[in-house]
């Protein structure tokens, strides 16, 4: 299982990563923004990845958009401050497959990772 | 400023705090802050836009902040790496960010943060807008939170008025 981290805090990344260990996910790939997670996606082909939404140069939205203008299965969580529903409807409507606000405990964020990946991987 | 602009942030970082690394926060009663003069010489600062304008700050002694980090990330940082910097942004980044979504009916938005370090500095913000001052007790030590915020609507009227 590979796993893309988009997040411009490394803090964050390094939280995420811890997670995703624990998991017993190891082949994990970090990018720390839009821009530059379009330019590992294709190396990489995350099985997931876990997006941040406000981060300079190209914020996580943008980076659902453009992503699933060629990629319509691999899952996206978004994780973030940005709380407001409308805003997870947004976010939903782009693309995402799940949403976590943060602050999160391991625990929220290990149960939305494996909940969405039993989800796409029954769709 | 009314209860409703602090009350949000009040709740934020005591959610933040013990959701994130299980520090409880004790709220003091908040004030209005007469200079411009940082509380502390560690800032972690957001600047707010759209339908309210202004800026909120966790101000924090070097000490305070380096425990607080350190629970937070789980490791230990000299207080002038990015690795530092990186995580004081993140807090008032969730602060900030949870605090935004108990604006009901406000469509506002939140810059990346910034993180000032140093004895003494000082935190421009718009003339006029009042800041208020939230004493943050924990026991990594005294914090302060910093929120001024104004309506954007009030602005506007402000100017047709002087016009």
């Amino acid at each position: 299982m590979k796993i893309l981290l988009i997040d411009d805090s490394k803090t964050m990344r390094n939280i995420q990563k811890s997670v995703l260990k624990q998991l017993g996910y190891t082949q994990v790939e970090e990018a720390c923004d839009g821009q530059d997670a379009l330019s590992k996606v294709g190396a990489f082909a995350p099985d997931l990845c876990l997006v941040d939404w406000n981060m300079p140069i190209m914020d996580g939205l943008t980076f659902v958009k453009e992503f699933r203008k060629t990629n319509k299965t691999t899952p996206l969580i978004m994780v973030t401050t940005e709380a407001e529903k409308s805003r997870v409807i947004e976010a939903i409507k782009a693309g995402v497959n799940n949403y976590v606000v943060k602050p999160f405990t391991p625990d929220l964020l290990s149960e939305r990772i494996t909940e969405t990946l039993a989800k796409c991987a029954v769709a | 400023m009314d209860a409703s602009m602090i009350t949000p942030f009040i709740n934020s970082i005591q959610n933040v705090f013990s959701t994130m690394f299980q520090l409880p926060v004790e709220i003091g009663e908040p004030r209005i802050k007469a200079d411009r003069k940082a509380s502390h010489d560690v800032s972690g600062i957001i600047g707010v836009s759209g339908e309210m304008t202004g800026t909120i700050v966790l101000s924090m002694p070097r000490d305070a902040a380096s425990s607080i980090v350190t629970l937070f990330t789980g490791m230990e940082f000299e207080t002038d790496s990015a690795d530092f910097a990186d995580a004081v942004g993140e807090l008032i980044n969730m602060i900030s960010g949870n605090a935004k979504a108990e604006f009901q009916r406000k469509s506002v938005s939140i810059s990346c943060p910034s993180v000032v370090l140093g004895a003494d500095h000082t935190i421009a913000v718009q003339s006029g807008t009042p800041c208020v001052l939230i004493p943050c007790s924990t026991d990594c030590g005294e914090v302060v939170l910093e929120v001024a915020l104004r309506e954007a609507e009030a602005e506007i009227e402000t100017s047709t008025a002087a016009a």
